[in-house]
Order: C-alpha cells, then structure tokens, then sequence
C-alpha cells in the first residue's frame, strides 16, 4: 500500500474511533433528553449549558466508581465479557462507507476504511459475536437473574438473526454485490434500495431493533423482571462498558441500515444540488457524509423514540414473532424477490 | 422446615432439574419488600413460597396501647398509597362505637377526599403495570396527577403521604379557598391526562399480549380465598362496600361497579381504569351537593375544641385536657366497620372494654388476602407474568405486614 494512502486510513481509523465514541457518548445524553421530552421532563440539565457536559460527568463517575467482582464469579471471562462487546461493537464500522471519495494532492481516497468483497457476511458476522459479550458475561457473573438475561439474549439472537440473514439475502439479489460501497454507490444512479425491498426493509428493521437489545426487545436487562439483566453483577466501567457497546451499536447499526435501504450518503437530487451550488468533489463528498450523518441520527432519535413507546414483549412471544412470523415473511420476501426478477428479465 | 426436610427438598428439585429463584425481598419488581422463592422449570414457575412479615410493625398491639384518637397515624401506614381512606374508615369504626352522628357536609367532604385517595391509589397501580411491561412514559405523565393529588392533601391537612387527616367526629378543618381551587384544576386536568394514558397502553398490542389472560383467578376460587374490591370485581362478582353497606352517604351519588370477567391482569388493570372515571364522577356529583353546615359532629367529649375555647373556656380547656390525655369514656361493646379501601374491603374490628384504649383492634387487610391467592395465580406462568400478576394485585407490603 501506498504511503499517502496509508496514513489516509490511519487518520480515517482514528476518526472513525474517535467518532464512534463521540456519538455514542452523546447518545446517552441524547437518550435522556429524548425520554425526558417524550415524558414532559427536563432531563439533565445541571452539567454544563444544556446539560451538554452530562455524558463526560458519567464517564467521570463510572471511571471513579468503586469496581467489584463478586467472589464466585469467573473472573477472566467477567474482565471478558465487557471487553469482547466493546471490541465487537467498534469492529463493525470499518465498512461503512462514510461517503464518496476524497481529493488529496492529487491522490483518491475512498472515506472507507476497508471495502471487502464479502463486507455484508464480516458486517453480519462481528455483529453476532456481539452477543457473546453478553452471554460471559451473564454466565461468568454466577447469578441467576444475569443467567436469565445472558439465555434470553441468545435466544434472541438465534431467532432474529435468521430472518435478519433472508432479509439480507433478498437484498443481495436485487443488488447484486456484497461489497457496501459498490451498494453505497449504485443507490447514487437509481432509486434507493427500500423502493425495491420495502418488506426487507421492515423486516430488517425489526431485526436491528432485536439484534441491539433495545425495547421492545430488551429482554436481556429487561429491568423490572431481571434487576439489570445479563449486567446485574457489573459495577463501575465495566458496565460503562456494556452500556457503550449498546449504543455504539446503535450508531454502527444505523449507518449499516441506511447504506442497505436508504441511500446510504446519497440523497435525492444530489448532483443538481452539486452542480446548482458549484460544489467541488470534496465538499460534495462532505456533503454526502454529512445527510448520512443526518439520517443516522434519525434513526438512533428513531430507536429511542420506540423504547420510550412501546412496552416489551414477554420471551417467548418475542420468540414467536422471530420463528413463526418474521422467518416465513422474510421467505416470502426472498421468493417474491426473485419471482420478480425472473419475470422482469433481470436473470435468465 | 427442619433442616433435613429442606435437603429432601433441595435434592427433590435438583434431581427434576429445576432450579430456585429467589424473588426479592429486594427485588425491583415487588415494589415493597416481599419474597418468593420459586421453583423455576427454566423460565417457568413451577412453585412459590411467599414470605411474609418483613415490615410487620405490630399495629395491632401497639393500638391495644393507644388513646383513640391516637391510632390513627397507625391506620396511615397501612395502604399508604391511599392513606385517607384507611384515617375515615377508623374514624368512621370509632363513631359506630360511640354512636355519633357525622353532618352531611363533613360526610360529603370525607367522600371528596376517599375518592381522591382512590383515584392516587389506582394511578399507582394501573401505571406500574405499565412500568412492568416496560412502558415508563405512561407512568410519568399520570404520576403528575398523583402529585397534584398529594397537594390537595397538603392544603387540606398539611401531609403528603401519611396524611392523618380528619378526626373522630368529623374533619379537623374546612376546605379552605385554596383546596377547593386546587381540586377544581385537578378535576378540569386528570380527565385529559387519564384519556392519555388509555390512549397509550389500554388498546396496545404488545400491552394486550403481555397481560391478557396473565395470572387469572376464577370468580369461586377469588371469593373463597376472600377476595374483595378490584381484584375480585376483575373476577366478575360485583361486590363493593360502597353499594354493598353505604357508608358516608355513599347511597347519594350514584355511580356503576365496573366488573371484569376472567380475573386476569388485563381485566384488573381495566377495572381500576373504569373505576377511576366512577370515582372522578362521585367527587364532582359531592361538590354540586356539598350542603352547608358544620363539618364534624358535636361530640365535645371527643373531638379537639378550637384554640381560643380551649384559653378562654373551662369546659373546653377540660375536654381538652381529657382529650389529650385520653381520659375519655368510650361504650363498652364491640364493632365491625368496613370501608371501601384502595384495592379491597378495608375492615375494622373493635372491642372496647371501657377503657382509655381500645382492648383489641383487628384490622382486615385485603392485601394479606392476596397475596396468599399469589403462588397459586403464578403457578404454571411466566417469570414475566409472574412480577405483573403482583403489581395488577396491587399488593401493598405496609398493608400485607401491617
């Protein structure tokens, strides 16, 4: 690899750390003011104007918090357990195509940390192990309620990400790649992929909101039955572990939504608005990277929007909309897709 | 058990494979401090062992040792999420027993405050129900009204939650300017904030999956465990002391017994909602009657004289003084008075011998009689069901310990 292009990436990664931390920090901050606005609250309001300062005073405290590992528990996989869903959490993001490309002296970058060919099964992949966080952790705290948690948790995961992979599955035939950005960029020529895969997108949809743990799915810390879950036993950073994971995943998993259904950094009437504006590559690609930004946010407003909602489903009753509802559509979804293709003359 | 009984035990459960649970006593989803351990087949309940006992204060013993009017901070702690109703309800035993006779407005302003009382106690209940299900948004925008009910309290007796409020013989004081003007803005918001909260949960489908059919209890097995007041109603038999025995003009205003028919938790969560418009209904027919007049009962030998009688009047200074000291003759005989609490037939069962203090005081707490229905509602459900089968019973542990 080139030099110039390695340090590109270099940067690219630390900016893309830095910012998974960002977002995720503000999440937690986001979360509070949404539910308070959702709940005629004021939410935090003492730290900073605005509250802005309030995710670095938690970040203070859990690091201060005194940390303590019960006697019983397994202590490798307890030290364990928050780390591998941290890991996992900030893995899935060097695929995300972030935007178009980049101008440098001459050179072309990608803002793209790494573009596999197989992007969708890696994407798929670290996000399964994500689960594994949880499951030792809930199993190394050597207590029932974070047992409980840790089971529902793979159960969860067994059953959505079934009907997660079809929905995937059926995108794949209508786009013909797996590589993110080669689905990044042709939803810059045509329509935006939930045109043709509206039912994937649902079902998809669904899926994230089971795949993160969020409610109504938050079966795993669903806090009113399980005390905290598969997190019962966590104190000080390790749980601030934990509960990073989760929203850095919410960010991650936003940006893989809206590069599979929607647009990813494209947007409608992107090059008249180029060419009105006069915008050269690099601020068209700033552009591009910035509505993707947007749309992210909606979705992560979107997500906290629902949990403070909805209530939860009770285990088996998630379980049953996984197996008996989500997997038969999603089939359904793969059949119709490829009906489709075959009668409008898209494959032989 | 002995100890061997408990190894029997133990290994019988190991060698089916289940394992044990232990729920609480401070567990978040008991809201109080209660105990089960159950007898999990993974995440189905198999057995349940209730403990009680944990907040027994021992109320009725200390109330042997209490002049009269004394006991009544005792009745506060027992629902204390309506803690007024259980302050008339003996105020209204004690009146039985020495037979006095209660002026309509006083009666009429003890069933504003009851009802309120009501309404405060199934705003907890129906929201935490919410809460359980994971639906914290409703909880909050009700739980403003119980706050504006806990200001009406404060204006009307100066406490919040262990309110103390009336005394043998009628209330301590009127309404004043500011209570009513606070009790009309209650009446005028809690409509639009009670439809909101409908709006979010009575017809969801997630909320309707979660508690239909959860934790029921059949009509005959409710009654034969003494079950009374929402949880029974739910069961579909339509006893309320209200209609049942009226007491404190109840038989004036005119109102409907919600009665649900399978006895589960869905069924209870909207007998409380229905009850709640009845209750809201009943305040607003007792202020367009409120008849003028005084508001306690001219019993000098009970009821506390004004301030300025007590400095410038010898009877008043005396019957204060015999008040106080708890020097006053009360009938010899006993009484049973019942009234209808927050979640059930709230009795009181006195025996007087004369003295300064009752010689036995019972009090019948429809919360001990749940909670012993509890293992068997949850057998056979969810560990899920199992937490929302004791909230919609509303199980009150300074009620169920007393």
């Amino acid at each position: 690899m080139e030099t110039p292009v390695l340090i590109f990436k270099c940067v690219l990664v630390v900016a893309l750390f830095i910012v998974s931390l960002l977002v995720a920090m503000y999440s937690t901050y986001a979360e509070r003011k949404v539910a308070a606005f959702l709940q005629d609250r004021l939410g935090p309001n003492r730290a900073g104007v605005f509250g802005l300062l309030q995710p670095l005073a938690d970040g203070v405290k859990m690091f201060m918090k005194e940390e303590i590992i019960p006697n019983v528990s397994n202590k490798t996989l307890f030290i364990l357990g928050p780390c591998l869903a941290m890991i996992t959490a900030l893995m899935a993001g060097v695929l995300i195509p972030w935007g178009g490309n980049l101008e440098i002296a001459g050179h072309v970058f990608a803002l793209q940390i790494t573009d596999l060919n197989i992007g969708i099964l890696y994407i798929f992949g670290v996000t399964s192990l994500g689960v594994y966080g949880i499951m030792i952790g809930g199993w190394a705290s050597n207590n029932k309620y974070s047992l409980f948690g840790a089971i529902r948790a793979s159960a969860q995961m067994v059953s959505y990400e079934i009907a997660m992979g079809l929905a995937i599955i059926a995108l794949i035939m209508t786009t013909g790649t797996m590589s993110l950005s080669e689905i990044a960029h042709q939803q810059g020529s045509g329509y935006a992929n939930i045109v043709y895969q509206p039912l994937g997108f649902l079902i998809f949809l669904i899926c994230v909101f089971a795949e993160l743990n969020r409610a109504p799915f938050d079966m795993p810390e669903s806090e009113s039955e399980l005390v905290g879950g598969y997190h019962t036993e966590y104190s000080s950073m390790k749980l601030g572990f934990y509960l990073f994971a989760e929203y850095i995943n919410m960010f991650i998993s936003s940006a893989v939504l809206v590069t599979f259904y929607l647009g990813g950094y494209n947007f409608p009437f992107q090059a008249e608005l180029n060419s009105m504006l006069g915008l050269s590559t690099n601020a068209a690609t700033l552009l591009g990277t910035g509505v993707f930004f947007l749309k992210i946010f909606f979705f992560i407003f979107f997500f906290m929007w629902v949990r403070w909602t909805l209530p939860r489903f009770r285990y088996d009753q998630l379980m049953k909309l996984g197996w008996q509802s989500l997997i038969p559509i999603s089939i359904l979804n793969v059949l119709i897709t490829g009906l489709v293709m075959w009668f409008t003359g898209k494959i032989n | 058990m002995s100890s061997t009984k408990i190894e029997k035990h133990q290994a019988e459960i190991e060698s089916k494979g289940y394992s044990t649970l232990n729920l609480g006593p401070t567990h978040p989803a008991t809201h109080g401090i209660f105990q089960n351990i159950l007898t999990m087949d993974g995440d189905i309940i198999i057995d349940a062992v209730p403990t009680i006992g944990y907040i027994h204060r021992a109320f009725e013993k200390l109330a042997e040792r209490r002049p009269f009017y004394q006991i009544t901070t005792l009745t506060d702690r027992l629902n204390y999420c309506s803690s007024p109703i259980n302050n008339m309800g003996y105020h209204m035993t004690v009146e039985k027993l020495i037979g006095a006779e209660i002026p309509k407005r006083a009666q009429y302003l003890r069933v504003i405050l009851m009802e309120l009382a009501r309404i405060a106690d199934h705003i907890i209940c129906n929201s935490v129900i919410g809460v359980d299900t994971g639906a914290l948004t409703g909880f909050v925008y009700i739980f403003q009204q119980r706050e504006s009910i806990y200001e009406i309290y404060e204006e009307v007796c100066g406490a919040r939650l262990t309110t103390n409020v009336g005394r043998i013989g009628g209330l301590e004081r009127d309404f004043s300017p500011k209570a009513w003007q606070k009790i009309n803005k209650f009446l005028t918001e809690f409509p639009v904030a009670l439809k909101e909260f409908e709006n979010l949960l009575m017809r969801n489908r997630i909320f309707m999956d979660r508690v239909v059919g959860g934790g029921s209890i059949s009509a005959e097995r409710a009654l034969n465990y003494g079950f009374t007041g929402p949880n029974l109603r739910a069961a579909g038999v339509d006893y309320d002391v209200r209609v049942a025995t009226p007491y404190s003009s109840y038989d004036d205003f005119d109102f409907k017994i919600p009665v649900g028919q399978n006895g589960d938790t869905y069924d209870r969560f909207m007998v409380r909602q229905e009850e709640m418009w009845q209750s809201l209904s009943i305040i607003k027919q007792a202020i367009a009657k409120l008849p003028e007049g005084p508001f306690h009962a001219d019993i000098p030998e009970f009821y506390l004289p004004p301030k300025e009688e007590v400095y410038n009047n010898m009877e008043a200074l005396i019957y204060q003084f015999k008040i106080v000291m708890g020097e006053t003759t009360v009938p010899i005989g006993e009484v049973y008075h019942s009234v209808e609490g927050g979640n059930g037939e709230l009795g009181f069962y006195m025996v007087s011998d004369g003295g300064r203090t009752p010689y036995r005081l019972s009090f019948r707490r429809p919360c001990f009689i749940y909670y012993q229905a509890y293992p068997e509602m949850i057998k056979g459900s969810m560990l899920s069901d199992a937490i929302l089968t004791l909230s919609s019973l509303n199980v009150i542990a300074g009620e169920l310990d007393a």
